[in-house]
């Protein structure tokens, strides 16, 4: 019994050896190991042996047997490794090909910076107001200590659009009043409103007729000059960088008093003077101060109680110093090539 | 301008280095925008010691010229050139106008170590063919060798150009207020010049009289003085109006602009014989008419205030004097008139007539009434000195100002408080002390005196917290931030909601642009007829003369402007305001659709963005909203859309809010799709979000199709599905649609794959049959299809 099974053994390893697939592998399989081969044949021939006999050659059979299918099934692994390995190199792309351009929009330029910016003074406790655009001569001048006949309303060339009383907004001041209003002299007031204005100018590389003003006040008791400093130096740290120092020039606005307007120090030089900065070293980007006791007081506010500042920036003018821009008139021009650069984060 | 060398003659500037003096300026608030020298450095006076004919030539002369501290050699070709002349010498360094540079060299063979100048060549006068033949300056006898000759001419001069916008100062628009300005910072003392003359018998009252007969005139006072000799001005009252930016004309005429830069006060001098006997002040008749002293014919308004002789115009008041009552050359009496008029008439006044002068501009900032006599006596006294003039006594005037003084009761504790900064009583004392501003100390509280000159000081604390805070130091504050109470702060409803569409456009692939709200009235109209366009009164340009009522104008503008810039695909969004009617305004969103939407072209990929795409956009928007299942589409009458490609855009099946389809050829031949919404009318209350689960169960799928004529739309087929469909009916899914000759060429057939499911168990075949038998009943029945079988 023993030789018979060494001898098929020694067959069955043989003719397994020469297996060149998968074909011959089951083939193998059929003539050997179906259930009238020579391997079944073995097993129907433990029947006429004895007892202990049995049980010696049939564990003998059966390792045999183990042996056998364990190499046929090692070799089938190895068989269908090797087809799959062979239709997944066929499978291969370029993967240098262009990609699909998934779609994804881009925020205008100036969107960017107003989004920026009121991240900021959200983070300071802001609330971001809105407010109308076709206002009151009252809340975008009278209230704001500039009378009707005013000589600084010479300069901001409203577009007014019936009589004297209704107007395109010149400032996004108004909303403030408005804010001022609601609070009814009780609330104190944290509020930043960026928005749109109208102004006659003539249109050229610094100068716009529709532009977006960034402008923030803040109502309390004890609020001073030096906060206001504080909070635009911190201001324009975060968005210009943590090296960027920021200093006051007095100033004269009718809404503030004292009215300051704040340079900061230049991004694009040491200092030294570049095309960038006027005065050397130093570029305008704010005009501040403490809410005009007048102001105040026409808003509803006691100025012996309370005390504020205000402050505005131009959003295209902070645009233009953040992105290195020279000119105004690309913000409208939308070139989409231009703008399509603002689909990203922007580091700090 | 401000002349430094004005300033000096009222405040001791000797010791100062008027560069860094100009820093100390800016720092206090009063920008010194430049700080420009009139001087020539390396010129002093000589004398011409030796002066020989040149052996090589026939005009030049060789000279020795004694400088103070040595002699040199200077070849001249001067005619006028002789011993023993007083010249200005230009030594080697001196760098004259036209940026020549004078520098040691040989003339012929002769060296010269200089140059005797004519006034011409230093810039002092003009280059004409009289002064050329001139020749060289000759000095005085008296003149000082080696002095500087700049000096010495008194032509050296330090000017401050002010940025004069930037600030209310009321100190800096003229010579004296200046001075103060400067006093205060470096704490000096101000000395006001000489002022004092003689008075003649006579008295002006004997045969003048003045009637003021307009409120907006204020204060008025006159003198006149007689004998006068009209002649040229000295040298020092010319060369301060030049520095300033005025032409000296005579003594009579630069006398009152010299007095004009000294006090802010303008003056206005009559020829009182051709004046006659008489001033009346009143606001002018409407038409009036009057020939300035530029010669021209001057039609005024009621607004205008004119002085008059009681009959005809001889003054636009604060604005310009007429002809007909002007000082020439043969002028012997002059009225002076120093005066107060409304600030607001002569700045519109000035404004409407185009005629801004130094003196409009000046009563146009307000004027202080202890000035506008100071001035009329110092009038008095230069035309005493320097026009002979004999003044007579006494003065007519008219007096109506108001004179209250202004005072401000403060404490330090509300001046720390407004500037952050931890001030004691005498820091405080100090500064008014600078400021020269009157005070007294009671209860602990600052009761201050503002001079009058400071018109520009209102009487509130912020104004003396200003005044303290720059003399202090703008750049002396802390960076401090407020302490308030911790909050996170909001966006305004109104403005999230805004900003999430924005931010769902974005990711929807939309770029954003920034178009003008001004446009031309055609693009107005474009859209929203039924809608009042806003027309801008007087606008700048006819493109800009109106307010939009809607968008697409604008998009179509930006994708003219991209397509001529090579771009192929683009979809664009913004949101912004529109106006309409009676000044109504309304938050809108438009996009525009031009070219592929999705492409990959290589791959043969190209969705174009057409109007499913814009409807697809159109649904995600609304859903992001939470408007699911609360807008439809219906067919859209708008007459600027492809009237077979365009929906107008339903929220409950009742309020339009927009509509979006093909731009009309007529309007663009372009494939462009557009939509526009109102903001404002999406903006409704909406279910809050909720967990919504999705069955556990298995679901089971049937498809059908029906065979219906064109004109049915598959809303339509869709709402009678979904009637039929009880609760089991989960999701329909049009598949396909086919058009052909075999079911007829006005049918066309729409397949659709129907889900069925239940939340609670697993449906049974004979349930979802009866559902589905009754659907196709439902569809056959309630429209003309049928159910197509394969």
């Amino acid at each position: 019994m023993n030789e018979k099974i060494n001898a098929l053994k020694k067959e069955i390893e043989e003719k397994l050896n020469e297996v060149k697939d998968i074909n011959d592998l089951t083939e193998i399989k059929n003539t050997y190991l179906n259930k009238k081969g020579p391997v079944a044949d073995l097993s129907n021939g433990l029947r006429d042996l004895s007892v202990d006999d049995k049980k010696t050659f049939g564990k003998a059979l059966n390792d045999f047997k183990n042996d056998i299918n364990s190499k046929i099934e090692e070799l089938k692994n190895k068989f269908e490794e090797e087809e799959l390995n062979k239709k997944l190199e066929s499978e291969k792309i370029d993967i240098s090909m262009p990609s699909m351009d998934i779609p994804v929009g881009s925020p205008a330029i100036v969107e960017t910076i107003i989004e920026e910016s009121e991240e900021f003074f959200i983070g300071m406790g802001y609330d971001i107001l809105d407010g109308p655009e076709i206002e009151l001569d009252k809340y975008n001048f009278e209230m704001l200590n500039l009378p009707k006949d005013h000589p600084a309303r010479d300069a901001q060339d409203t577009y007014y659009l019936e009589g004297e009383n209704l107007l395109l907004r010149s400032q996004t001041s108004p909303v403030q009043v408005r804010a001022m209003l609601k609070g009814e002299g009780k609330t104190p007031i944290r509020m930043l409103c960026p928005g749109k204005v109208y102004r006659r100018e003539d249109i050229n590389a610094t100068h716009e007729q529709e532009f977006d003003q960034i402008e923030g006040l803040v109502i309390d008791k004890n609020i001073s000059l030096s906060d206001l400093k504080g909070t635009i130096d911190a201001f324009v740290k975060y968005m210009y960088g943590e090296n960027t120092e920021t200093r006051f020039r007095p100033s004269y606005y009718p809404f503030t008093e004292p009215s300051v307007e704040i340079d900061m120090s230049c991004i694009y030089c040491d200092g030294s003077g570049c095309s960038m900065c006027k005065p050397k070293g130093w570029i305008t980007i704010c005009g501040a101060g403490m809410v005009h006791p007048n102001v105040l007081k026409m808003c509803g506010y006691d100025p012996e109680e309370w005390q504020g500042f205000a402050f505005g920036f131009g959003a295209l003018r902070l645009a233009m110093l953040k992105y290195n821009m020279t000119d105004m008139r690309i913000i409208h021009e939308n070139d989409l090539r231009e703008t399509k650069n603002f689909d990203r984060k922007d580091v700090k | 301008m401000i002349s430094m060398n004005f300033v000096k003659d009222y405040i001791d500037l000797k010791d100062q280095d008027l560069e860094e003096l100009a820093n100390k300026v800016t720092k206090a608030g009063i920008n010194v925008e430049h700080v420009i020298n009139t001087k020539i450095n390396n010129l002093v006076v000589g004398e011409v010691k030796t002066c020989i004919n040149h052996p090589d030539s026939d005009h030049l002369h060789i000279c020795t010229v004694d400088i103070g501290k040595e002699v040199i050699k200077i070849v001249c070709g001067a005619p006028n050139v002789k011993e023993g002349i007083k010249v200005i010498v230009a030594l080697p360094g001196a760098v004259l106008p036209g940026n020549f540079e004078i520098k040691k060299g040989k003339i012929r063979g002769e060296e010269s170590n200089g140059m005797i100048c004519a006034l011409f060549e230093l810039g002092l006068e003009e280059k004409t063919e009289e002064n050329y033949n001139k020749g060289i300056e000759i000095l005085k006898e008296d003149a000082p060798v080696g002095m500087d000759a700049f000096e010495y001419l008194g032509k050296g001069d330090t000017l401050y150009d002010l940025d004069v916008h930037k600030h209310k100062n009321n100190d800096c628009r003229y010579h004296i207020g200046f001075a103060y300005e400067i006093g205060t910072i470096i704490g000096r003392k101000v000395t006001l010049p000489e002022a004092s003359y003689k008075e003649i018998k006579e008295s002006i009252k004997d045969n003048f009289k003045l009637d003021v007969k307009t409120e907006n005139c204020t204060y008025y006072k006159s003198k006149m003085v007689t004998d006068l000799v009209v002649g040229e001005s000295p040298d020092f009252i010319k060369n301060r109006l030049i520095s300033c930016g005025m032409r000296p004309i005579n003594n009579i005429v630069d006398i009152s602009n010299y007095v004009m830069l000294e006090y802010g006060q303008p003056l206005h001098f009559f020829d009182k014989d051709k004046l006659g006997n008489e001033i009346v002040v009143r606001m002018a008749k409407d038409e009036e008419k009057v020939t300035t002293l530029d010669e021209e014919e001057r039609t005024l308004t009621s607004d205008d205030i004119v002085i008059t002789d009681g009959k005809k115009v001889v003054a636009i008041a604060g604005v310009m004097g007429a002809l007909n009552t002007d000082v020439d050359n043969n002028t012997k009496t002059v009225l002076i008139e120093s005066a107060i008029f409304n600030a607001t008439n002569i700045r519109k006044t000035a404004r409407r007539l185009n005629l801004r002068s130094e003196a409009s501009l000046r009563y146009e900032k307000g004027l202080n009434f202890e000035y506008t006599d100071k001035a009329l006596d110092r009038a008095c006294y230069l035309l005493e000195k320097y026009a002979s003039g004999k003044v007579l006594s006494d003065k007519v005037e008219y007096d109506n100002e108001e004179k209250k003084e202004k005072v401000v009761t403060f404490k330090t504790e509300k001046i720390n408080s407004l500037l952050g900064l931890d001030l004691t009583d005498k820091d405080v004392e100090e500064q008014l002390k600078k400021l020269d501003f009157e005070y007294e100390i009671k209860d602990g509280s600052f009761k201050t005196i503002i001079p009058r000159r400071r018109l520009d000081i209102e009487e509130n604390v912020n104004d003396i917290a200003e005044e303290i805070g720059r003399l202090y130091g703008y750049y002396n504050l802390k960076n401090t931030l407020p302490i308030l109470p911790t909050k996170k702060g909001a966006y305004e409803h109104s403005i999230e909601f805004r900003k999430n569409i924005s931010k769902r456009c974005r990711s929807l692939g939309l770029d954003e642009t920034r178009t003008y709200s001004l446009v031309d009235q055609k693009s107005a109209n474009m859209f929203y007829t039924d809608r009042e366009t806003i027309l801008i009164p007087k606008p700048m340009s006819s493109d800009r003369s109106a307010l939009r009522k809607t968008m697409i104008p604008s998009m179509l503008d930006v994708i003219k402007y991209n397509k001529s810039r090579g771009l192929k695909d683009i979809s664009i969004y913004e949101v912004s305001k529109v106006f309409y009617d009676d000044f109504k305004e309304e938050n809108h969103l438009a996009i525009a659709l031009y070219g592929n939407y999705i492409s990959s072209k290589w791959q043969g990929i190209n969705i174009k963005g057409d109007f499913y795409v814009l409807k697809g956009i159109t649904e995600k928007i609304l859903d992001y909203i939470g408007l699911k299942n609360r807008y439809s589409f219906v067919i859209s009458d708008e007459e600027s859309l492809h009237p077979g490609i365009s929906a107008d855009i339903m929220i409950d099946n009742k309020n339009k809010v927009g509509f979006l389809g093909r731009i009309h050829p007529k309007i663009n031949k372009d494939d462009i799709y557009v939509l526009e919404l109102s903001l404002d009318k999406i903006d409704v209350n909406v279910k809050p979000l909720k967990y919504k689960p999705a069955s556990k169960f298995p679901s089971i799928k049937k498809d059908l199709a029906f065979v219906v004529p064109k004109t049915i739309t598959s809303e339509e087929i869709e709402k009678a599905i979904k009637r039929a469909g009880s609760r089991l009916l989960t999701n329909i899914e049009l598949f396909d649609l086919y058009e052909g000759e075999n079911i007829g060429l006005d049918n066309k057939s729409l397949a659709y794959n129907l889900t069925f499911s239940s939340l609670e168990r697993t449906l049974t075949d004979e349930e979802v049959t009866i559902v589905f038998n009754n659907i196709i009943k439902e569809v056959e029945s309630k429209l003309d299809a049928k159910l197509r079988s394969n």
